[in-house]
Parts: structure tokens; C-alpha cells; sequence
């Protein structure tokens, strides 16, 4: 179960995260729970796969939107990272960054499940 | 709008495709507002268009599948409906700011999200300025052609002589003529279709130059525009557009300019300039178009300083009141049989003036009262001395404003007058000129049959100038009838102004009234209108207006 203190092991900056949802905690964990979900996750997998950036771009950009308004640190440094890269079409090995973001994304989908 | 403890909540519109940031943003604006969610750019159009009046604001996300924001902002500008809503986008990335800034958004909140409690500021700071401003749009214009109105007009006017100091402008009046009449004769819509006409002509007039325009006073409109060297081609299309609206009178609308206004004057003064130019061929038909030059402004001084000296020339008895006699023609030998109470300013510098010429003047300014006051006490007085010394009764008239008329204790004042003096209504005649009838109908009616109540006999002045309908004259109270001026002037044998004289005659005798032709000059007129039954007669045919002491002579020799 996805818990504030587990998030604040897991690194996010819950107290951020929290005030953007007025101090809402229920709705704060339950729109952390809905993210382990998004399809940018598996479309930015399969653009990455597929060396189409620009579409890659798009779904790095959507999550990192997303991720930084609920402030989960661990993921959205990554994400910013890779959306950095992709922005500038750099060609480069996508894999190490790609790997740590679906690793974080994991652990947050563990706890979801636990 | 929802009403929750007694406060209104507005609705707002979040548009976002991630439904985790949608839920974030609407629980934030959830604190203020009622929200409703699009998760793209057509959903997002289609809310817009469904709740457009009740939508206080849209929040938009700029990059979108399918739609994007940026799209979403043009497309709403183009709509009418909608574009007036205010927009805030929802954006991560800075070029993004600019551009949607450009395309019309109002503000934009960065992603990731400020604090909540900023975020509802910036919010409610639009929707305050958004509401502000279509309350200011609504008042400002003229609902009936949707032209400024008046007070927005000159406010703006300031602002654009403000910020264009090398442009020079033009200041420019348009009147219709006689638009009571056209009221009058042909209703109400009638009168607003003509006002809806001219008012295309100023779009179309705006539309190629820069400028704006308003109506004011009913049937005014000004516009403030770009010098232009030549005007008439308002004249011109605004003769076009009333030409077809009926077969058988002309409506004209006439053309005042004061060009290269000086932008040192206040923005009324420069208005009334144009005003002024337009007023000065209000009877010449023949011109329609009128520019404001030097002569106007030489006389525009004079006026405005003798409308200054007004007050203080009654109290120094610079007025002095001339008495003209009428004459009854029935008989073979013409009798004497009343005068009429005329007055003329000596003025210490510019001499003798007619009232003619000053009397529209304190009509402006109100003063005319304050002279009207002054001519009855002393045509009262004078009546009384001479009552005294002569014993001789002629009776004499004295004329009342329409602004009189609206003092409710016009009688008693009257009647005080005619106390004081010993004097009785069969002494002093009151004449009521016709366009007091015509503009204010009903109420002047009513304050002329409670004068003559109390006895007092009306003579209609200026009889035929006043453009009242035929009906409206037939049934107004009145014990005499006095012609117009201008009707005796073209007044020969045989021709149109002799048959027009004749009708009015008939006119008269419908009405069973006497009637009396004033600035009867010619043995010729004296025996035309003689021959027609028209037996009161006033003018230098027979004498020009008398001093007291002069009219006192005529009367002691001719009746003493």
C-alpha cells in the first residue's frame, strides 16, 4: 500500500506533492497510485525501441508534467533527464535512463501492490 | 452559477489529456469554483460552446494529442460566442509562455504547479478583470446602433489625443433634421430605423479611417477621426442611405466639421465646435455640410461672452422692452387693438442687439427665464403707469419660454404680476411659441389649459415653423394664432406663399380661432391677408416696435 512515509523513503518530496493537492493526502495517494499506470510509461518503452524520438518526446514530456506535480523525485529526475536528451533529438544510448525510470516506476508499483 | 452559503461560485473549465493533472488543478480550483473537465482540444471547444455565458474561465493545457492548446486558443478567438472567455494555459515549457500569451491566453501557470493558494490568485485576478471588463463593454455602448455612447466616447477621445500627439484629427457632427417630427409622423421604429441608418454610415466612415464615433441626444453623432480633407462624402452616404425610407418627404442628416481640432481644448468644447458648424445650415438645404472657421469662432467668443454678461446686463436694466403695435384692419380705418412686448439689448460695446440673436442664446444657459421674468414685471409696470395716466386698456403680449412652462408656479407668478399692477388676464396675452408645443406635447398642454383657467389667452407664435403635425395643431388649447414670419416674407398675389397662408387660414377657422400676421411690411400684404380675413396685423407697415414713452403717445393719439 502506498503510503506518505513510504513515499518519503521511496525520496519524493510528499511535503511538495501535498501542498499541490491542498493538503489532500487521500487524493494525493490515490493520483501517485493512478501514475504507475500511465501509458507514457510503456509508449515512451516502445518510441524508445523504436528510435522514433519524436514521439518519445512526447510521452517523456507528458510524464514529466505529471511526475513533477506530484513531486516523485526518484522518477522525474530521470524523466527530465531523458526528456532533455529527446527535446534535443540527441542520438545517444537511451538504455541506461530508460532502465532507472522503469526501475523507479517499479518500486512504486511494488508498494502499490503490497 | 452556483449559490453555496450565500456565495456565488463561478465555473471554471480544466483542460488537461493527463487525468492525474486534471484532477490536481480541478481540486485546487474546486475551492472557489465549480469545474468541469475536457481532456482534449475539441471536448475542450465543445464545453466552451455549451456553458459560454456561465464560463468565468478555461485553464489549458498546450501540448495535447490530437488538438493542442495553442489550436484550441485560435479557434475560440474566431467564435464569437466564446471568445470572449478568458483563457490561462497550463504549460512546463517557457516558449511556450510567449507564444500563447500572442495568440490571446490571459495569463499562464507553469507546470510543475506553483502553490495552490497562487494559483487561485492569479485565477481569480482574471476572472475580476474579465468581468469587469464585459460590464464596461456592455454599458459603454449604445444598445440601439451599438456606437459609443456618449460618456465612453469622450473618455476615449482624451485617451487617443493622449497617446497620438503628431496625428491631427477631425471633430465631426452629424444631425438629422426635424427627428422629433420624423418620430411624430411615422412612430417610434420608424425614427430607430433612421438612427440604425446613419449609424452604418459612421462604421462604414470608421472602418476605413481611424477613429470612433457615439450617438448622443437622440438624434446626434459624433465622430473623431483622422483629418480628412473633405467630409462630403458623408453627406453623400448618409443622403444614399436614408434616401428610400419614404416617398414623400426627404430626410436629410447634416454634416458639421471642426477640423485639425486642437487638442488643447477639452474634448466637449471640441465636439460642440463641430456642433456649431452643423447647427448653421440647419435651414440650408442647399448645403450639407459645414465647416467650422473662423467666423463660427469670432462668433463662438462673442456668444459665449455675452451668455457671461447676461446676468449682470438684466440686473443693469441693459434690456430695454419696445412695445409693437397690432392693428385691427376689419374696418376702413385700421385701430389700434394691442401691441406685443418686445426686447432689446444696448449693449456698452457691441450696440442694439435683436433678440434674434440672443434669445436662442439664453435658451442655452437657462437665463431666458430670468429675462422672461424681467420683460413681464416691466411690461406689467409700465402697463400699470400707464393705466394710471392715460386710463387708456390696450392689451399687450408677453412671450413665455417652454422653459416657463415647466416652472409649476408659472401662473402664480403671472397673476402676482398682474396684481401688483392692478392689471387683469384681458390685459396681458401670453404667447406660447408652436415647437414648445411639439416637443414636449403633453405636459405642455396640461400647464396651458391650468393657465387658462385661470383666464389667461394664448396666442400660438411662430405658427407653421414648428413642424407639429396637422392633428396635434387642430387640437391644441390656444385663443389665438399667430403666422410665422417667413409665410407673410413670400406672401404675393397668386403665389404659393399667398395659398399656404390661405390654408393656414383655414386652418384658423377649424379651429375657431382669430388669427394674427406679424412682420407684415407691404401694402400688399397688409390687403392680401386683409382680403383673406386675416384682420390683426403686426409690422413696420404700420409701426416699428415703440418705446414705452413712444407707445404711450400712439396710444393717447389714436384711442385717447
Amino acid at each position: 500500500m502506498i503510503t506518505v512515509e513510504r513515499l518519503n523513503e521511496f525520496g519524493a518530496d510528499t511535503k511538495d506533492g501535498l501542498e499541490r493537492c491542498f493538503g489532500n493526502e487521500e487524493l494525493y495517494l490515490k493520483l501517485v497510485g493512478m501514475v504507475t499506470d500511465d501509458a507514457n510509461f510503456d509508449g515512451l518503452a516502445e518510441a524508445i525501441g523504436q528510435n522514433d524520438l519524436p514521439k518519445a518526446f512526447e510521452c517523456a514530456h507528458a510524464l514529466k508534467g505529471v511526475l513533477g506535480n506530484l513531486s516523485l523525485t526518484p522518477v522525474l529526475e530521470p524523466v527530465k533527464e531523458i526528456t532533455e536528451h529527446l527535446r534535443s533529438n540527441t542520438e545517444m544510448d537511451y538504455g541506461p535512463l530508460m532502465e532507472e525510470i522503469l526501475s523507479q516506476k517499479d518500486t512504486l508499483s511494488s508498494m502499490k501492490n503490497d | 452559477m452556483d449559490k453555496t452559503e450565500g456565495k456565488i461560485k463561478r465555473l471554471v473549465l480544466v483542460v488537461d489529456d493527463e487525468q492525474i493533472n486534471r484532477e490536481l488543478l480541478g481540486n485546487i480550483a474546486q475551492q472557489e469554483y465549480n469545474v468541469i473537465y475536457a481532456s482534449d482540444g475539441d471536448e475542450a471547444l465543445e464545453a466552451m460552446k455549451e456553458h459560454n455565458d456561465m464560463l468565468s474561465l478555461v485553464l489549458l493545457d498546450i501540448i495535447m494529442p490530437k488538438m493542442n492548446g495553442l489550436e484550441v486558443i485560435e479557434q475560440a478567438k474566431k467564435d464569437e460566442d466564446i471568445k470572449n472567455i478568458p483563457i490561462i494555459i497550463l504549460t512546463s515549457e517557457k516558449s511556450m509562455e510567449v507564444a500563447s500569451l500572442d495568440l490571446g491566453a490571459v495569463d499562464f501557470i507553469s507546470k510543475p504547479y506553483n502553490a495552490p493558494k497562487i494559483i487561485l490568485a492569479r485565477m481569480r485576478r482574471v476572472i475580476e478583470l474579465y468581468e469587469d471588463r464585459s460590464i464596461i463593454k456592455k454599458t459603454e455602448r449604445d444598445p440601439l446602433t451599438g456606437l459609443y455612447n456618449r460618456e465612453f466616447f469622450l473618455e476615449y477621445v482624451s485617451k487617443i489625443e493622449q497617446y497620438s500627439l503628431s496625428q491631427e484629427y477631425d471633430a465631426v457632427a452629424i444631425n438629422v433634421d426635424h427627428f422629433h417630427l420624423l418620430n411624430e409622423l411615422f412612430g417610434r421604429n420608424f425614427g430607430d430605423e433612421v438612427l440604425q441608418r446613419v449609424a452604418e454610415v459612421v462604421k462604414t466612415i470608421l472602418a476605413s479611417t481611424e477613429g470612433i464615433g457615439c450617438r448622443t441626444d437622440a438624434d446626434m453623432f459624433y465622430i473623431y477621426c483622422a483629418h480628412r480633407d473633405d467630409h462630403e462624402d458623408i453627406a453623400r452616404m448618409l443622403s444614399d442611405s436614408l434616401e428610400d425610407m419614404t416617398s414623400n418627404m426627404r430626410i436629410r442628416a447634416r454634416v458639421g466639421v471642426y477640423p485639425y481640432a486642437d487638442k488643447n481644448l477639452q474634448v466637449v468644447r471640441q465636439m460642440d465646435r463641430a456642433n456649431i458648424a452643423c447647427n448653421t445650415i440647419k435651414n440650408n438645404y442647399t448645403q450639407n455640410v459645414a465647416r467650422y472657421d473662423s467666423a463660427l469662432h469670432d462668433k463662438e467668443l462673442k456668444d459665449h461672452r455675452l451668455m457671461n454678461e447676461a446676468g449682470e446686463a438684466i440686473d443693469e436694466k441693459q434690456f430695454q422692452v419696445y412695445y409693437q403695435p397690432k392693428y385691427d384692419v376689419s374696418g376702413n380705418k385700421p385701430v389700434l387693438r394691442s401691441a406685443e412686448a418686445l426686447v432689446k439689448w444696448e449693449h456698452p460695446e457691441y450696440g442694439s442687439i435683436s433678440p434674434g440673436y440672443f434669445v436662442p442664446l439664453f435658451e442655452e444657459n437657462g437665463l431666458i427665464r430670468n429675462l422672461d421674468y424681467f420683460v413681464w414685471k416691466q411690461t406689467g409696470a409700465q402697463m400699470g403707469a400707464w393705466r394710471e395716466k392715460t386710463g387708456i386698456r390696450v392689451p399687450v403680449s408677453i412671450n413665455v419660454s417652454r422653459i416657463d412652462l415647466y416652472d409649476p408656479g408659472i401662473g402664480e407668478v403671472l397673476q402676482k404680476i398682474l396684481e401688483d399692477n392692478g392689471l387683469g388676464t384681458d390685459d396681458i396675452f401670453l404667447e406660447v411659441t408652436e415647437s414648445a408645443y411639439a416637443e414636449d406635447a403633453e405636459q405642455m398642454i396640461d400647464v396651458i389649459n391650468a393657465l387658462r383657467e385661470k383666464g389667461f389667452r394664448i396666442e400660438m407664435d411662430d405658427f407653421g415653423s414648428g413642424y407639429s403635425s396637422l392633428n396635434m395643431l387642430t387640437t391644441l388649447p390656444i385663443d389665438y394664432m399667430k403666422l410665422d414670419m417667413e409665410f407673410i416674407k413670400n406672401m404675393k398675389t397668386g403665389s404659393t406663399g399667398f395659398r399656404l397662408v390661405k390654408m393656414v387660414k383655414s386652418i384658423a377657422d377649424y379651429m375657431e380661432v382669430p388669427i394674427v400676421a406679424e412682420g407684415v411690411e407691404t401694402e400688399e400684404q397688409c390687403r392680401l391677408l386683409k382680403e383673406i380675413g386675416c384682420n390683426i396685423i403686426q409690422g413696420y407697415y404700420f409701426s416699428k416696435p415703440l418705446t414705452a414713452d413712444e407707445f404711450e403717445s400712439l396710444q393717447v393719439r389714436e384711442l385717447g
